[in-house]
């Protein structure tokens, strides 16, 4: 990564495609400030009425877990299906549950 | 402790899987080398390949075609962009890629170092060009990279009418005046066999291809991605009347393919070792252009300081 203070920062860009859905990420670009972010996310990643809200986040602030640490992070989801509704007998006949 | 051996073991086998590599995964150097070259060189391509279009904005012959052939050129900013962000994930620096294109050591699509030199020749770019960067970039949608398939599909989505447009005014052309057929015979002419060039060396003197099938950067060969786009380009060529140039062109019953004649490889080598007919002309636009915006992205960064300054005042 540059350290020069006269390039531009990156950004990562979420676009929300529709009112009610998440923001999603759909990649980065550099941009001088927040608002010029916005703009350039506009006219990059908005060509085909892809978004109608648009969130920038500089790149440096996202921290990320290591993929080494997955192993430890979501194994113990593994062997707990009794969060899920299918893992339940219920009784036959019985309505609306 | 794991050793390097161990790794590339467990990152081969994620590749054997069809996992997909993310930016944090444990990478041979040479992968992470491989695709930097080949990302930033994907770039390099759409940020050039504005320029032969550029040449004919202003003079295209409709404000329809017009305005078809700015969204087009606007689509390769964009996907440039989307690669030059990919290239990042892998640890260079946007400076730094792009100041090897600017000097003229990093490489980008030798095809772009043609002229466009009638209208036709717009025709010509958006069917054979587009379409043979299509072939190649459909494969690429599902590469073992995550960032650059990311970039691809959302670059294959929006490519399509790229080749569309360019094959309308082909057939639009084809079926005008005699003059005007001939100029898109003439471009046809000029254009078909430097497109066959993109799909770049034969499989047997292609230097990267073995390493990017095994760890599925390229899914397909340079010679099996050409094959098939001749057999499609022919038939789309005999539907508007025009003829492919190559008099060794034959359909062959027991391949159920197209034989066709040789490629001339001292021209492309020519092309791509920088003596094409154009490749001094590109290099010295997209230094003009880098050059006389450097006013604006000072402008930019000291707008951004400026407000910065005035929220903390407030």
């Amino acid at each position: 990564m540059s350290n020069n203070p006269n390039n531009w920062p990156l950004w990562e860009i979420f676009i929300q495609s529709k009112r009610g859905l998440e923001h999603k990420h759909v990649g980065s670009l550099h941009a001088a400030d927040p608002q010029m972010a916005i703009e350039n996310a506009r006219d990059v990643y908005t060509r085909r009425q892809e978004g109608q809200s648009i969130w920038v986040v500089p790149a440096e602030a996202i921290s990320a877990s290591q993929p080494d640490d997955a192993a430890m992070l979501f194994d113990p989801a593994d062997d707990k299906t009794y969060r899920h509704p299918t893992f339940y007998t219920m009784p036959e006949g019985a309505k609306y549950i | 402790m794991t050793d390097v051996k161990n790794l590339e073991d467990l990152f081969q086998a994620k590749i054997d899987a069809e996992q997909k590599i993310e930016p944090k995964d444990w990478m041979p150097e040479k992968y992470r080398k491989n695709l930097i070259r080949q990302i930033s060189q994907h770039a390099h391509s759409e940020v050039v390949g504005m320029l032969p279009e550029g040449n004919w904005i202003g003079r295209a012959p409709s404000l329809r075609r017009k305005a078809i052939l700015l969204a087009k050129v606007q689509d390769e900013a964009g996907h440039g962009l989307y690669l030059y962000s990919a290239a990042e994930t892998l640890g260079t620096s946007r400076e730094q890629t792009i100041d090897d294109l600017l000097s003229g050591k990093a490489k980008y699509s030798s095809i772009f170092n043609y002229p466009t030199l009638s209208w036709a020749d717009i025709g010509a770019v958006g069917w054979l060009v587009d379409g043979a960067a299509i072939m190649n970039q459909v494969m690429l949608c599902r590469t073992s990279y995550g960032p650059y398939a990311r970039a691809m599909v959302r670059i294959c989505k929006e490519e399509s009418f790229h080749q569309r447009q360019g094959y309308e005014i082909m057939a639009v052309l084809a079926q005008g005046t005699p003059e005007q057929k001939e100029m898109a015979q003439d471009a046809l002419n000029r254009w078909w066999w430097p497109s066959l060039m993109m799909f770049g060396p034969t499989d047997a003197n292609s230097p990267h291809s073995a390493e990017s099938m095994k760890w599925k950067i390229k899914r397909q060969s340079n010679d099996e991605l050409r094959q098939t786009f001749i057999d499609r380009t022919v038939q789309q060529a005999e539907v508007i009347g025009l003829s492919i140039p190559d008099p060794d062109l034959k359909w062959n019953e027991a391949t159920q393919h197209y034989d066709w004649g040789a490629i001339d490889w001292a021209e492309f080598n020519n092309v791509v070792a920088g003596n094409g007919p154009c490749n001094k002309e590109r290099l010295t636009a997209r230094n003009k252009a880098h050059d006389e915006g450097a006013w604006v992205r000072e402008a930019a960064l000291a707008h951004a300081a400026k407000k910065a300054k005035k929220k903390q005042a407030a």
